[in-house]
């Protein structure tokens, strides 16, 4: 018999993996949405290759999902599992190096015959060698049991081996202590057309808890709840908290959402979910192309609403002669650049964070907008939200960055209220005296004159505008004249941004700043490195261009400044465009990976 | 819509100077557009006049409406856009044959696909003028320009042809020296629900000068051209005693009295047929055999892509719950932690 709740442990890593249609996806989500629902902490990174069914077995078409759930807070999905579940050989060939030494591997042992060990690259049977290791080799037989726990359901073949990855989550939630109704409540409202395909699931489930509740192998832990903040809970992950907020935005401004965008990994989901919120009003167009994408919203933005695109790299790339024309007609929209690996098509499905200069720097002429990038899945509704009010209240274009890891990431999140964001006032254009429409007041801010609006008539476009009244000027001191103003505008974002925080103390002797992404991983080192005595701070930037005005006041009190990130310096780069009287050391990634702690750790003690 | 306000032509002026070259075809489009929207009496706020880039593209600067100058070949993403995002504005496009048939192409057939409430001004004069004299996706084969000293070696679009071949629902073809024509081309393509085609045929005095004569020549276009009307017989010539037949699977041009021909063997056009078929051979009609087709070819009513879209939102907003942005924060699972 299993041995039951003996041990209680802080926080686990668990990784499930299998062909991209053995449902490792779902699998995963189930176990985070169940654990959250305890009350742990979580932290969550699905893995999925650019190949919608990649051949079966091969180690590129293998799919994972990586969940780090705990009792105390969580950042990251973690560096390395403690528990592995590969459905077949080439998703323990694929996930071997990120098992810690002493972790549980589950392996369906029925998927290891020669055709798939040999489709995995294996040459001999892995399984011995690996049994001599430091792991805990739990040889399940998923694929017979699914079987027949199913037998005579009357199910054909390929539907009762879709159900198999439910053994596998019955196996891990005894595993934790984990109770099945989450899951079994999901099946019933999923499948309440299909009663039948629901209690399969069901019973699948059942049979892989029962399985493990049975063998002697395995140890039963607790995971108690963490201790997090009172409130009102819910999952998200980053693409749905962008659209989320978004659609606050839209709210807290009186302004229909319009966006317009074209489907581009791993931004795609943004699209989708906005265009199930029509109920809100929500007017999604999906454009033959990138270009329409961004232009459909800037005609959408002259007409009146608060409009916004969703690209990754490449897509912004695509984008990049429209984001002028925004900037000179001065226009509010949001650009939503979920980075990817690049160059050019790159890796798709992985993340980077080596879209910062093409969005500070990447346009014809001289072009300034406001960058600014979200940090954790779940505050890309902040950011998406503060974009936006950017954007209205500086007639500015905005671009946000996210990227694939906190875009596909998810995390519990404690329910922002709408009473909690601020008001987005509209400069709309007034209609008692003669309209300028490049008229500035003090923040270089024109106003907004919606067409429909009588007396406010007025034309703008791509060509270079006079001063105050808009019309075409090819004045040679005018053309400086507002090049100077678009940059003032831009510039003064920086007096309605909040100032940079550090996390530690206010002198140190390393200071480890990071932007975006990779929060999650720099906090979690930080923190490590400061319970271990080291003198360490950390500051991470979601306000990118412009920076926040207290930047070189914060630089200047730390011996050592660290910039970490995840491509080859694009962020060490930019601060020392704006402060050059600060020498920067670099620690980068460009493995189209996140960032783990324990080599940011490393990395940090070889600079004492 | 059609309120009645007292405007002229001259309310649709902006104070801005013209700098088209004198002569150009363009001035007399402008002017007939004024005419247009001053004659359908619609207030001249609800006017939004959208273009790409080209000598045509500067068409919303002249215009005392709402205006949006775009980016090249961009003209039909900005008007969709300006048209989705608030349905009761009327958006005019104008565009010319590079902006829309070459780098615009993608755009020009996506929006006629959805069938977006827009009028398209298409200013064909087979040349890219604001570049100075070189080939465009009209230039007839072997048309010599500055890029094509030798002769162009690529076959030219035809405006209609792509229209229809996107599903388009309207099209109409006018002439740039004919103003009561172009006028009520406009008012036709105004009233018509859906994109509006409408090739003009525009002549560049400097880079392509007499391109269409053979077509638009005062003295020669009634017997060049026939103009079309919905439920009238298709007949031509200065005396309108010229017609079309068909002929097998052919168009021919007949003379009544001759051959035995009457005026009930002419046919009638029906601009409302979906079958495209008639249309498409009236819009490939050619000299010197046939006379070369203007007025409204095609008018087809068809739901328009900006309305679904209104209506859509309006019977997802009524049957759901969430009414609101708390609605959908607490929406679903959640959890409280006490």
């Amino acid at each position: 018999m299993g041995k039951k709740a003996t041990a209680e442990l802080k926080q686990v890593v668990i990784r499930f993996s299998g062909d991209s249609g053995d449902g490792m996806q779902l699998t995963g989500t189930q176990f985070s949405n169940t654990s959250a629902l305890l009350g742990n902490d979580v932290s969550t990174f699905p893995d999925y290759p650019a190949e919608i069914r990649a051949p079966q077995g091969t180690v590129g078409g293998v799919s994972g999902f990586q969940l780090h759930f705990g009792q105390t807070e969580i950042n990251t999905p973690g560096d390395y599992a403690d528990v592995l579940v590969a459905m077949n050989p080439a998703a323990l060939r694929a996930n071997l190096r990120w098992v810690k030494s002493g972790g549980t591997i589950i392996l369906d042992v029925d998927s290891f015959n020669d055709k798939n060990l040999k489709r995995a690259g294996y040459v001999n049977d892995p399984l011995p060698e690996l049994k001599k290791g430091d792991y805990n080799i739990i040889e399940a037989p998923v694929t017979e049991f699914t079987k027949k726990a199913l037998e005579g359901s009357g199910l054909d073949q390929k539907t009762v081996l879709k159900t198999k990855n439910m053994f596998t989550l019955g196996i891990v939630y005894w595993l934790f202590d984990r109770p099945l109704s989450y899951t079994e409540q999901f099946f019933d409202d999923k499948f309440g057309k299909k009663p039948q395909i629901a209690e399969a699931n069901k019973t699948v489930l059942r049979a892989g808890f029962n399985f493990a509740e049975t063998i002697e192998a395995l140890v039963s832990h607790k995971v108690a709840a963490a201790e997090i903040e009172k409130g009102v809970y819910r999952n998200i992950t980053g693409n749905v908290a962008t659209a989320w907020g978004l659609l606050a935005a839209s709210e807290k401004s009186g302004l229909p959402l319009f966006v317009g965008s074209y489907p581009i990994t791993p931004a795609t989901d943004i699209l989708q979910e906005l265009s199930e919120h029509k109920n809100l009003g929500v007017k999604t167009f999906q454009a033959e192309d990138e270009i329409a994408g961004i232009v459909t919203s800037i005609g959408a933005s002259f007409a009146g609403l608060l409009a916004a695109t969703t690209t990754s790299g490449p897509g912004l790339a695509l984008k990049t002669e429209a984001l002028g024309l925004a900037v000179i007609t001065e226009l509010p929209l949001v650009v939503i650049d979920v980075q990817r690996g690049g160059p050019s098509t790159g890796l798709p499905t992985k993340t980077e964070q080596s879209d910062l200069l093409q969005a500070v720097y990447g346009r014809n002429g001289e072009a300034p907008m406001p960058v600014i990038a979200a940090s954790t899945p779940s505050n890309c509704y902040f950011y998406a939200f503060e974009a936006a009010r950017i954007a209205v209240e500086h007639m500015t274009p905005v671009i946000l960055l996210t990227d694939g890891f906190i875009a596909n990431g998810s995390q519990p999140w404690k329910i922002t209220s709408m009473d909690e964001l601020p008001k987005i006032n509209v400069p709309y254009a007034k209609t008692d005296a003669p309209y300028l429409p490049y008229e500035r007041d003090e923040k270089f801010v024109r106003t907004w004159a919606i067409p429909g609006t009588a007396g406010l008539e007025h034309r703008i476009g791509g060509l270079e505008k006079m001063a105050k009244t808009g019309n075409v000027s090819y004045v040679p001191e005018n053309h400086e004249v507002m090049t100077k103003e678009r940059q003032d505008k831009v510039d003064a974002v920086a007096n309605f941004i909040p100032e940079l925080q550090v996390e530690g103390a206010t002198e140190a002797d390393l200071l480890i700043v990071g932007w975006g992404g990779t929060y999650g991983h720099l906090i979690s080192a930080a923190h490590t490195l400061q319970e271990e005595g080291y003198s360490v701070a950390h500051a991470h930037f979601n306000y990118i261009n412009p920076l926040p005005k207290n930047t070189a006041e914060v630089l200047k009190r730390y011996k050592k400044i660290l910039v970490c990130e995840l491509n080859s310096g694009q962020f060490k780069k930019h601060l020392t465009i704006n402060f050059p009287q600060f020498s920067y050391l670099q620690y980068n990634k460009i493995q189209g990976l996140p960032f783990t702690v324990l080599e940011i750790i490393e990395h940090a003690k070889t600079l004492f | 819509m059609s309120e009645q306000n007292n405007y002229t032509f001259k309310d649709f002026k902006s104070d801005q100077e013209i700098r088209w070259c004198p002569g150009c075809g363009d001035s007399a489009i402008l002017n007939a557009v004024q005419k247009a929207m001053a004659d359908l009496g619609r207030k001249k706020e609800e006017y939004a006049v959208v273009s790409g880039i080209g000598c045509s593209s500067r068409f919303p600067y002249y215009m005392a409406t709402y205006g949006f100058h775009g980016i090249h070949g961009r003209a039909g993403a900005l008007a969709s856009g300006v048209k989705v995002a608030n349905p009761h504005l009327s958006v005019w496009q104008i565009t010319g044959d590079g902006d829309a048939l070459a780098i615009g192409g993608n755009h020009f057939i996506h929006e006629i696909r959805r069938n977006v409430d827009l009028n398209i001004l298409l200013f064909n004069n087979e040349i890219y003028g604001l570049t100075k004299g070189q080939y465009s996706p009209t230039s007839k084969y072997g048309k010599i320009t500055k890029t094509s000293p030798f002769g162009t070696v690529e076959y030219p679009f035809s405006v209609g042809e792509l229209t229809v071949g996107a599903h388009g629902k309207f099209f109409a073809r006018t002439t740039d020296n004919n103003l009561k024509q172009m006028t009520d081309v406009f008012i036709e393509a105004e009233h018509h629900r859906g994109t509006s085609v409408i090739e003009i045929l525009q002549n560049c005095v400097i880079f392509n000068d007499g391109v269409h004569d053979l077509i638009t020549d005062k003295n020669t276009r009634e017997e060049h051209q026939i103009y079309l009307e919905h439920g009238k017989p298709m007949l031509f010539g200065k005396d309108n005693n010229k017609g079309l037949v068909l002929d097998g699977w052919k168009l021919k041009a007949v003379t009544i009295g001759e051959d035995g021909i009457t005026e009930a063997d002419i046919l009638v056009h029906d601009a409302h047929e979906e079958n495209p078929t008639m249309h498409s051979m009236l819009i490939n009609m050619k000299l010197p055999d046939l006379p070369v087709a203007m007025g409204v070819i095609r008018a087809v009513k068809a739901t328009t892509y900006d309305e679904a879209v209104t209506k859509q939102i309006e019977w997802v907003k009524e049957s759901s719950k969430i009414k609101n942005m708390t609605d959908l924060l607490f929406s679903g699972n959640t959890w409280e932690v006490k």
